[in-house]
């Protein structure tokens, strides 16, 4: 498929600083892209200039194969829209802001009106047309600049941080409502965040965001599912464990980790060796369940966080480990505080950082 | 209350109102400009306007003078001792006033805004409209301060205006006229009326201002 947006060798230096240095990627036409990396390391700058609202100091930037110039570049920004991390709104109601791109595109009153009412739909506030926008909640704020944008439908969607700092319900909705206009209206999504988990449930494809350099680009599978050292610089990684590996003859190696803990791992990998193990791949039971798995453990539950669907326990067996699981599940095993638990993990859910 | 007073009051408000409209035509862009765009040398002219807010109205008269009269550089206007030449006067006093607050007006909204409308499909002049909307609470504060300041000053209206009855006589030039008459009574009628003005203005602009959210 032919790319929607081509960033081709792009650098855009600041007076102090260079934002992006010599990037090129390119974001098919339909999908939900997504650029991950920690704060400052240039998500926003490369938004800005997808967006058309920033250039770049070098480079070239190609929207649907054509080249953006001075000449074309405030033609072609109605073409796309972004949505910025910090809400920005007019000040005055929810109708004239999400109102605003419709009448700069010569919408009729009628047009307006209807697209203005399904867009509400859309993020669930309908019937907040007459409100004033700057006295709505955070996340009904960022709803409505959600809205703002959606409702003018364009090709290219940029979102930079949407959910960052909003509660799990305002979150979910404008999630759902990003996955939706693309299944629904073929939009490509763009999207930063240093939220992974997000990252890897609603985009298909992504990009590595580093100190302004990419420095890995694939799908969301490859990138967040085998961690490289790139993702580890940022990524908050739980169940991180350093030892000394060496190889047994089976083909996995056994990780002696401290503290009486070995971990056998599926790779062969002898020497000092940093590996981790995802909270949602282990399995937490009451009793040792026989299984084919090669690592179980016995350990206490010394902490419980409640993370409304699901709940994080932090069990210690020698080594501290997180697990995850879901609330209905933490229920009926009447799980707290000090209950003994086994925790089972396959040799294949242990990764090498 | 005589023919004479209240043609003298819709004249000084006619004269102050219409240069605060022709001020508005350099000062809005000027403000706008300076307050959105970053360039080598913006706190210089910050400072410069500034600097002029406090500028003497007979000075600035005296200057208008010399360049008005009949043997100066714009004699040829003829705008010497007529309405238009206080317009001009009064239009050119409160030009700091006018730019120095429409910048402070749109620094205060959020630089975002501009960004804001360009990805929403404006181009950058329907963005800084968007900027100036925004803005419209520090906007009338600085129309109506500039206001203010025209219908109250004294120098200028003075010095091009000359003060002459049923022409270019406005509220000021005639509190002075009548003291120097001896006619303290009337003076006093025509401060009052004045003072009046400047309060119901000032009265209106803190209400704008406690309305501003």
């Amino acid at each position: 498929m032919r790319p929607i947006i081509k960033l081709e060798d792009v650098t855009k230096n600041y007076a102090d600083a260079t934002a992006l240095d010599h990037v090129s990627l390119k974001v098919k036409q339909g999908e939900i892209f997504t650029i991950a990396g920690p704060n400052g390391s240039g998500k926003t700058t490369m938004l800005r200039i997808m967006a058309l609202i920033d250039t770049p100091t070098s480079g070239e930037v190609h929207f649907n194969s054509v080249k953006i110039g001075e000449e074309n570049r405030s033609q072609i920004r109605s073409k796309c829209t972004m949505v910025f991390q910090k809400t920005a709104l007019f000040n005055t109601t929810v109708y004239k802001n999400i109102a605003y791109g419709l009448k700069l595109r010569r919408f009729s009153k009628k047009e307006i009106d209807e697209r203005v009412k399904d867009v509400l739909d859309l993020v669930k506030l309908n019937g907040y047309e007459k409100r004033l926008a700057k006295k709505l909640s955070g996340g009904e704020q960022q709803r409505i600049s959600l809205a703002r944008a959606l409702v003018l439908d364009t090709e290219l969607l940029l979102l930079d941080e949407p959910t960052a700092n909003l509660d799990p319900k305002n979150m979910s909705i404008i999630e759902e409502t990003v996955s939706r206009v693309n299944r629904e209206r073929k939009n490509t999504v763009v999207m930063a965040t240093h939220n992974l988990f997000q990252a890897e449930t609603i985009t298909k494809r992504a990009a590595l965001l580093l100190g302004g350099k990419i420095v890995e680009v694939g799908t969301a599978q490859e990138i967040f599912r085998t961690p490289s050292r790139h993702l580890a610089s940022f990524a908050r990684l739980e169940n991180v464990f350093s030892g000394v590996s060496r190889s047994l003859k089976e083909g996995t190696s056994l990780i002696d980790v401290g503290d009486g803990v070995e971990i056998e791992a599926a790779l062969r990998k002898s020497g000092k060796i940093s590996v981790f193990v995802r909270p949602e791949d282990i399995i937490l039971s009451r009793k040792p369940i026989s299984s084919s798995a090669r690592n179980v453990f016995k350990g206490r539950i010394v902490e419980v966080s409640d993370l409304k669907s699901v709940v994080k326990l932090r069990v210690d067996a020698g080594k501290q480990f997180v697990v995850q699981i879901t609330k209905r599940s933490f229920n009926e095993m009447q799980l707290n505080v000090r209950s003994e638990v086994f925790l089972t993990f396959k040799a294949s859910s242990v990764h090498v950082i | 209350m005589s023919l004479e007073i209240i043609e003298i009051i819709l004249r000084s408000i006619y004269v102050s109102g219409t240069a605060t409209l022709l001020s508005a035509v350099w000062s809005l862009p000027l403000g706008l400009t300076i307050g959105v765009k970053n360039f080598y040398g913006k706190r210089f002219v910050k400072g410069v306007f500034n600097a002029f807010l406090g500028m003497p109205t007979v000075v600035l008269g005296l200057v208008l003078f010399l360049l008005i009269r009949h043997a100066g550089p714009f004699g040829f206007l003829n705008l010497m001792f007529t309405p238009l030449a206080i317009i001009v006067g009064q239009a050119v006093l409160i030009t700091p006033i006018m730019v120095s607050f429409i910048t402070s007006a749109v620094e205060s909204i959020d630089s975002d805004i501009r960004d804001l409308a360009k990805t929403l499909g404006a181009t950058e002049i329907q963005a800084s409209l968007a900027v100036l909307k925004e803005a419209t609470g520090g906007t009338l504060l600085a129309f109506i301060a500039s206001f203010n300041r025209a219908i109250a000053e004294m120098g200028i209206a003075y010095m091009v205006g000359g003060s002459i009855p049923g022409f270019t006589m406005v509220l000021t030039t005639a509190i002075a006229l009548q003291r120097d008459m001896a006619n303290i009574e009337l003076g006093l009628t025509l401060a009052a009326i004045l003072l009046s003005i400047v309060f119901a203005i000032n009265l209106t602009l803190n209400l704008i201002q406690k309305r501003k959210p």
